[in-house]
């Protein structure tokens, strides 16, 4: 259902009126002089990306696993027993299955006592009181950005935008194939599911490792708000 | 809080700056950190003259072409069946949120970081009506716990107080009983916070860029906080500028790379999210209403005149990271939520001369903050233009010389400061140099320069100093 939109024609009006002409209906978009975004990583391969994806990590104070498809069980159980096990929650994503996680989550965390949630959209609340009380969160990167080792996630029914949020740490599995140069690549991503008439995710978020302040004399503090510590787990899809 | 965050005079605020060590060395270290993370940053790029040149062209793009795009936004936003109010004043915005407010029956509200609310004292509206409203920000939070202390930077806003204060006032309001470690200290706050997340009937959130093409709001932080203000509460109320927006996330994306990098040196911050309308079916999390309101406050009126390209802003405070005054004052003293150049400049257009005329004069007009503005504020014309607004309008610069100097913080008390603070000066200086004299000052060197002559300063450029000056050599 839409919603209402209230006063906008006065409001509109008044700007038009200081810019001294009529209201506009109609413009195009321009073509800007400048873009200088695209030199940004040109023409760098995917394994340089992998590169500087591995560099910037260092930067954002998470850590960098490297891993192919067959090690992915393995690699994600010692991330997770490294952050101290106990509960986990993940979104319900048929990709986990893809890289043969099936084993690892459904028989062999449950008989080591791992405590794992999968997110449920018919348990509603449920899933809140699980994700805030858990460990580990455990979502896949949609898009990669290497200049600033950022992960995009797209929230939907399945894909809790919590799940990133509100457990104790946070581990990204980052698909080689999601790694693009920088946000610039994303946006366009983006752009064109809107013009091809797909509806954007209620939410996108695009996550540069733990949460920090410097709030307090500058001195940095990993983990506020959000996770305390961060691992993406780079797996070699290509 | 309003705009206005004091009541003393100007000068009483600035000789309180002055005379206050802890602050002044925090800024000046502050500033030293953000220059240098800005410029590393920048220079990592390779190309940044370019970006500034791109940031300028959108933002003067969608400033001609305003009410196109807040159109094109508020359709988007209710299309996917947010609610959209447009407010002309800071009382329209305020009622309309409280309207809301009511309707849900809300007790507790979380915020995040969002200046515009600050400057429609929306806090003081919702408390009235019997609401709790908790500032989550992990800075903002602390200045809410210090009985609403006014915050003293735009990024920072608790850059004033040391971590011992900080443990005091968690101690003295909240039985605090650990250390002065920051990290004991935000760890507290993430504790107390959690608990508000989970339990709020509303979040109401900033937004720092609009997408009109999709109706989306962007949200920039490192704590994360603003995500859950936004994830948990049923309800979310956005509030943002009417000229915080963008065409497309491809412009937002330009812009927020702007932003994280002239804000704090990082390429992105940690969470950069763009929302679009409530929750969609079968979502759990997300809020289930979603409003959006959007302020003019006083921003129509600059529109088409002389002063428009201040709100090009982007608020990311790299003039205030440059400004050799604010160095000096420090945040408080410029009695405004907005504070540093940007400040100087866009609080008189907010909120009038009577209020904050001598803030123009804040300034050496050396354009060190022109020179650092992402999106190419020219920022010292736009304090210059001020002071002649002011002069015609008032006859005579609103405060003395000697003041002025003692303002700077640079020149009454040693002839050698003031040497060191004149060789920042730019060419905006020359216009009223006549060898190396100033004959014809402008505002405030008005009536100096009426019966004397000033040294005119060397060129030389506020970077080169800046780096001279942190590595302790002499000029």
């Amino acid at each position: 259902m839409n919603g209402v939109i209230q006063n906008r024609e006065a409001f509109l009006g008044k700007i038009a009126h200081r810019l001294e002409r009529e209201r506009k209906t109609n413009i195009k978009r321009p073509e800007w002089n400048y873009q200088p975004q695209d030199a940004v990583l040109k023409n760098a391969t995917q394994e340089e990306l992998v590169e500087v994806l591995k560099e910037q990590c260092k930067n954002i104070h998470t850590d960098f696993v490297l891993t192919n498809s067959a090690n992915l069980p393995h690699s994600l159980k010692e991330v997770v027993n490294g952050f101290g096990g106990g509960s986990v929650v993940t979104w319900k994503d048929e990709r986990f299955a893809q890289y043969g996680l099936s084993q690892l989550m459904n028989e062999d965390w449950p008989q080591e006592g791992v405590d794992l949630h999968v997110w449920n959209h018919t348990k509603k609340e449920e899933n809140i009181e699980k994700a805030s009380h858990a460990n580990v969160g455990i979502t896949i990167s949609d898009i990669t950005l290497a200049e600033s080792g950022t992960v995009v996630l797209f929230s939907s029914k399945d894909k809790g935008r919590t799940v990133s949020f509100l457990p104790a740490t946070s581990i990204i599995i980052v698909p080689k194939s999601s790694i693009v140069p920088r946000m610039t690549q994303a946006a366009r991503i983006i752009r064109e599911k809107v013009k091809s008439g797909e509806l954007v995710a209620s939410c996108i978020n695009f996550i540069t490792g733990p949460s920090n302040s410097a709030d307090i004399e500058m001195i940095l503090v990993i983990g506020v708000h959000g996770p305390i510590k961060a691992t993406y787990i780079v797996v070699d899809d290509i | 809080m309003a705009m206005k965050t004091s009541e003393e005079k100007f000068t009483d605020r600035v000789d309180k700056g002055i005379h206050d060590s802890f602050m002044r060395s925090a800024v000046s270290s502050a500033q030293e950190r953000f220059q240098s993370r800005r410029l590393l940053a920048a220079q990592e790029l390779g190309n940044w003259e370019d970006w500034r040149s791109h940031g300028e062209e959108i933002r003067q793009h969608v400033l001609e072409n305003l009410d196109y795009y807040l159109y094109e936004l508020s359709d988007n936003v209710a299309k996917r069946g947010g609610h959209v109010y447009f407010a002309q004043t800071a009382e329209e915005a305020t009622s309309y949120i409280q309207n809301v407010v009511e309707k849900k029956k809300a007790k507790k509200i979380v915020k995040s970081k969002s200046m515009v609310t600050e400057e429609i004292d929306l806090n003081a509206g919702l408390e009235k009506m019997g609401c709790e409203v908790i500032e989550t920000d992990l800075g903002e939070y602390i200045l809410q716990v210090d009985d609403h202390d006014p915050p003293s930077h735009i990024v920072v806003p608790a850059l004033h107080k040391n971590k011992e204060q900080i443990r005091d006032v968690f101690k003295k309001n909240q039985g605090y009983t650990k250390t002065e470690k920051p990290e004991e200290l935000a760890l507290h706050a993430r504790q107390k916070l959690r608990h508000e997340y989970l339990t709020a009937d509303i979040g109401i959130t900033g937004c720092n860029f609009a997408i009109a093409e999709t109706g989306s709001i962007t949200l920039v932080t490192n704590e994360g906080n603003a995500d859950l203000v936004a994830a948990l509460p049923k309800t979310q109320i956005t509030v943002m500028g009417m000229e915080r927006l963008v065409p497309t996330f491809e412009e937002m994306e330009v812009l927020v790379s702007l932003l994280t990098r002239s804000a704090v040196g990082q390429k992105l911050t940690s969470y950069i999210t763009t929302l679009t309308g409530p929750r969609e079916e079968g979502d759990v999390d997300g809020p289930e209403e979603f409003h959006l309101v959007i302020v003019d406050n006083g921003r129509s009126d600059i529109l088409g005149g002389e002063f428009q390209s201040i709100l090009q802003c982007i608020r990311c405070a790299a003039c205030v990271n440059a400004c050799p005054v604010y160095r000096q004052v420090g945040g408080h003293s410029y009695g405004s939520i907005y504070s540093g150049p940007v400040g100087a400049v866009l609080s008189p257009l907010l909120g009038g001369y009577d209020d904050y005329k001598e803030l123009p004069y804040a300034s050496t007009l050396c354009g060190a903050c022109t020179e650092a503005c992402p999106v190419k504020i020219p920022l010292h014309e736009l304090l210059h233009k001020h002071r002649q607004v002011i002069v015609e309008k008032e006859g005579r610069a609103p405060i003395s010389e000697k003041i002025l100097m003692k303002a700077f913080g640079l020149g009454a008390s040693s002839p050698a400061l003031y040497s060191i603070g004149s060789k920042m000066a730019s060419p905006a200086m020359s216009l009223i140099t006549q060898g190396n004299k100033i004959s014809k000052g402008p505002g405030p060197l008005k009536t100096w320069t009426e019966s004397r002559e000033f040294p005119a300063p060397n060129k030389y450029r506020f970077r080169d100093w800046f780096n001279n000056r942190s590595k302790g050599e002499e000029q």
